[in-house]
């Protein structure tokens, strides 16, 4: 702290009246149980500026994006939470992230109480949101958007938490492509042309198990006395390489193999660009070359774990980043994890099973269990039983918004108790509802798409949590705000459902149509050649040597042959 | 002797003053050129009509327009581009987040820098018609809109299975070619476009423009009525026919020309003959004002820039000053902000009681609301 004194001084001296923005990044590198590698890129831009002061409209942007910044003072949002991804997380393979998401979409926002019409600016959003990011979140709309009562709390500072300025929505069936990416890339303030941004490059990071890009936008306590607010953009992007598909089998991985590039230089305008390495396991039995004698401890999501920090803004780091070569060891078994799926035959009921593991040997927890269903799959709620151990478990908070047809999704939160190392099961029976014919999708017979459900805990933790937050913490682990030493906030998605309803035989129209004509004109038809033909007697014309011998009986005048 | 040194020094006086002249002919000529056309801004839409991973020819080609059109100068802000299904990134891809035109894998034209404004379940012909008519709702971002003016000419290219006078999007409805004609009409009266040229790639896609009835439309198609367009090459690795013959050879021509070229339509119209396509292309351009011989390629594929150079100082205004920070708000800020607290179980199960409380209520139970600190209940409103 003391050295940052004097340059904060200088600083100021140099621009005595503009903005204090600052902007830092990090590339945070962990070698998986499995083999495989979880890269995630951390991009921060720090901002001391209102945009929702009244009267003084922010018009000089230097790091901050402006078309988010313009969102943000439009709509008065005062947190917004967008991510995307490509693939499943697999938290018994992988452990948790750090931080999660479901696959598709999913957006969601506080606005600010000053707002009056919630639901209008939440349309409106949405739209231009779909303009930024290149993806077709317009179709979020009221039958996919609920308030959740106690999920979702904001991240970010404020002291009241009216849950009617809570939005919250996910679109499963979203992809994620080169199209999302190019976006997001320009939101950076060196853009891809330096520093971190430079390794990614889309041929690399769609061909890989789980890709997740998002934008989190929050504001936060500028400094330790936590006096002034200050917005900060965080932009994170989750990836996770296959060992098989893309290293040969080998246990060797490098920045050039996992991303078909190398770092040449940090962001000039970065404040801090860092590079951490996981060597929590085995630290003395792998080799990391480039060696760094830096090293580094952090305690996230209730682990203390070992990093070898290479910092990019020291022109010595460079030269050539090469190969790494690790072994791995077994890591610490996820505490929480949750799976989904649906159970039943035929396509007109069903049954959502939805199943948490407590993995802690000797301490219960709650959690926080939110699922959003779609209005067509219709969900009886007296057959909602939730068992632990095989007995009954009741939830101690219940809130559950019916649905409304082709107006609204179900909503159903409960806060649960998980008693120590089991398995607890949620099953709800439903019905699916048959659509109007010009509600289906192009291809119906893929399926409807449900959204991950949220379960949200606070697990407790083997090692003290620090809840006082320095300005010198990296940053994958400053991002959920931590009020107690003894336990962290997680939350785990389970996998989305992929339903069939029922699906008319759209050729049926045409064959009915024609099956219909044909009857009515054979039918109708023949009855009309009944009424109203007649027959006459049509004599047929007589040979040649008749009418000769007809023609001489008549000049003769005898009666003529027949 | 005189005689011919006067002789040849007036002709070479009169060469020094012609050769100016000449040259200031030529520029004027090439200027008139430059201004003929009439249109100041260039704007393009790429439909692809078609959905599933057997059609990803149709996704190619719509690309492989677009990166030529966006190579010859025109802005992803002025590209208004619609793929009805993902081939890059979908699960059946070998090579993900790249579309191939070639076997071999020789160009991808997916490109790093894409940008799709419709995707997926918006391709339809509904939001078709919408953005050449200009009708959107008013949320709609400016990256969905065509922003044409009357000065504007713009390229339309349509790609997928078609037949005798329809064009099928996304195998769920199709467009007719009567609608087209009257969406175009509608766009002239409203003064949206300069002159347009409408390329189709379908099956019998002649049939597409030959209702159209609105003056400075040009059209080419990939097959006359009654015949089929029939696709390139099929890919052994990727396991699907990667291009349509007639974008191909259009790709191939496309290439040739950089965006100084003078090519014009009429070698556009000689794209693909019938000995390497199978199926006769057709073109019109009875609606067209200009003759095609003098229409440049870059007219609609390229981008019009006008340039002024101009050799005199400008003066910039002074900077902005930065508003001055108001002093002394954060005295007036003397309460500290905290972070809520991200599960507090307490609260939320004294909600479920509250909740519960407004039960009794209704059963005339006082006693436990008066405990409880419970805040006002907000009904939902159906």
């Amino acid at each position: 702290l003391d050295s940052r004194l004097p340059l904060v001084i200088f600083l100021h001296a140099l621009t005595p009246a503009a903005a204090r923005d600052e902007f830092q990044e990090e590339l945070v590198i962990r070698p998986l149980h499995s083999g495989d590698i979880y890269a995630s890129f951390q991009f921060r831009t720090l901002w001391d500026t209102d945009f929702l002061q009244e009267g003084q409209k922010v018009s000089h942007y230097r790091l901050f994006p402006k078309s988010l910044g313009q969102v943000l003072s439009k709509f008065s949002v005062r947190e917004l939470h967008i991510s995307f991804s490509q693939g499943f997380w697999r938290t018994m393979q992988w452990g948790q992230p750090f931080i999660p998401s479901p696959p598709g979409a999913e957006l969601w926002v506080w606005f600010h109480d000053t707002v009056s019409d919630v639901d209008g600016n939440w349309k409106e959003l949405t739209n231009v949101l779909s303009g930024i990011f290149c993806a077709s979140l317009n179709f979020i709309d009221l039958t996919n958007t609920v308030q959740p009562s106690a999920s979702f709390k904001p991240l970010g500072l404020g002291n009241a938490t009216d849950h009617r300025f809570l939005r919250y929505a996910t679109l499963p069936r979203e992809i994620v492509c080169t199209e999302n990416l190019t976006p997001w890339k320009k939101l950076l303030p060196c853009g891809s042309k330096a520093g971190l941004a430079v390794l990614m490059k889309s041929e690399k990071l769609f061909h890989s198990s789980f890709h997740s890009q998002a934008v989190h936008i929050r504001p936060i306590c500028q400094d330790e006395q936590c006096s002034s607010k200050a917005w900060e953009l965080r932009q994170t992007l989750n990836v996770v390489f296959d060992l098989h598909t893309s290293g040969q089998g080998k246990k060797e991985w490098s920045l050039f193999k996992m991303f078909s590039r190398t770092l040449t230089e940090a962001c000039p305008l970065a404040s801090s660009s860092k590079v951490y390495v996981d060597i929590t396991d085995n630290p003395e039995l792998f080799e990391l070359s480039p060696a760094t004698p830096l090293l580094g401890q952090a305690v996230v999501l209730g682990d203390r774990r070992t990093y070898s920090v290479y910092d990019l803004s020291r022109a010595e780091t460079f030269g050539q980043l090469r190969s790494f070569n690790l072994l791995l060891r077994d890591m610490l078994r996820p505490l929480l994890h949750a799976e989904r799926y649906v159970a039943g035959f035929g396509l007109q009921t069903g049954e959502i099973h939805t199943v948490i593991y407590n993995n802690h040997p000797y301490r219960a927890f709650p959690v926080l269990l939110m699922d959003s269903v779609p209005w067509y799959l219709q969900l009886y709620i007296h057959t909602l039983t939730v068992t632990s151990k095989s007995r009954d478990n009741k939830p101690s908070y219940i809130h559950y918004q019916p649905a409304k047809d082709r107006h609204r999704p179900h909503l159903l939160e409960m806060l649960i108790q998980l008693p120590p190392h089991s398995m607890t099961e949620v099953t709800v029976q439903f019905e699916r509802a048959l659509l109007k014919w010009t509600e289906y999708t192009p291809d119906p017979n893929h399926g409807f798409y449900v959204g991950s459900s949220v379960v949200s805990a606070l697990v407790p933790s083997m090692v003290a949590m620090r809840t006082n937050f320095t300005q010198d913490q990296p940053l994958f682990s400053s991002f959920v705000p931590v009020k107690e030493e003894s336990s962290y906030f997680v939350r785990v998605y389970t996998e989305p459902l992929l339903v069939n309803l029922p699906t008319p035989d759209f050729s049926m129209p045409y064959n009915v149509i024609c099956l219909t004509c044909t009857v009515v004109a054979v039918g109708y038809g023949s009855f009309y050649n009944l009424l109203t033909r007649t027959f006459q007697v049509d004599e047929p014309s007589p040979p040649l040597s008749k009418r000769l011998a007809n023609l001489i009986r008549r000049i003769r005048g005898v009666p003529l042959l027949t | 002797m005189n005689y011919c040194n006067l002789i040849t020094i007036f002709a070479f006086i009169n060469l020094l003053v012609s050769i100016p002249h000449g040259y200031s002919n030529y520029v004027e000529t090439k200027a008139g050129q430059f201004f003929s056309s009439g249109h100041t801004n260039n704007w393009a839409v790429l439909v692809c009509t078609s959905r599933f991973w057997f059609n990803y020819r149709h996704v190619a080609n719509t690309l492989s327009v677009y990166r030529s059109v966006k190579r010859l100068g025109i802005p992803d802000s002025h590209i208004v581009l619609m793929l009805a299904d993902d081939m890059a990134c979908n699960y059946r891809n070998p090579k993900p987040a790249t579309v191939f035109s070639h076997k071999n894998m020789e160009l991808n034209v997916y490109g790093d820098d894409v940008e799709v404004d419709y995707r997926g379940y918006e391709v339809t012909v509904e939001n078709f018609l919408r953005v050449l008519t200009g009708r959107l709702p008013p949320s709609t971002p400016r990256s969905k809109r065509l922003l044409s003016d009357d000065r504007s000419n713009i390229l339309i290219y349509l790609t997928g299975h078609g037949g005798n006078g329809f064009l099928k999007f996304q195998d769920s409805e199709e467009i007719s070619n009567m609608e087209l004609a009257d969406a175009f009409e509608q766009m002239w009266q409203k003064r949206r476009y300069n002159e347009l040229l409408f390329i189709i790639d379908t099956c019998q896609g002649a049939s597409m423009y030959e209702r159209f009835y609105s003056p400075n439309l040009m059209a080419l198609a990939s097959s006359q009525v009654g015949e089929d367009s029939l696709s390139h090459q099929p890919d052994l690795g990727i396991g699907v026919h990667l291009m349509d013959k007639y974008t191909f050879y259009l790709l191939e021509f496309l290439e040739e020309v950089h965006p100084a070229s003078q090519a014009n339509m009429n070698d556009l119209f000689k794209v693909c003959p019938q000995s390497q396509c199978v199926s006769t292309p057709g073109h019109r351009t009875d609606l067209f004002q200009r003759d095609p011989g003098s229409v440049l390629i870059t007219d609609f594929f390229g981008s019009v820039r006008k340039v002024e150079i101009t050799k005199d100082t400008i003066n910039l205004t002074s900077p902005v000053e930065p508003p001055i920070k108001r002093s002394g708000s954060s005295d007036i800020q003397i309460e500290s902000l905290t972070y809520v607290d991200q599960l507090p179980v307490a609260e939320i199960i004294h909600q479920q009681d509250c909740l519960e409380a407004n039960v009794t209520r209704c059963r005339r139970k006082q006693q436990r609301t008066r405990k409880l600190n419970c805040q006002v209940v907000e009904k939902q409103t159906a």
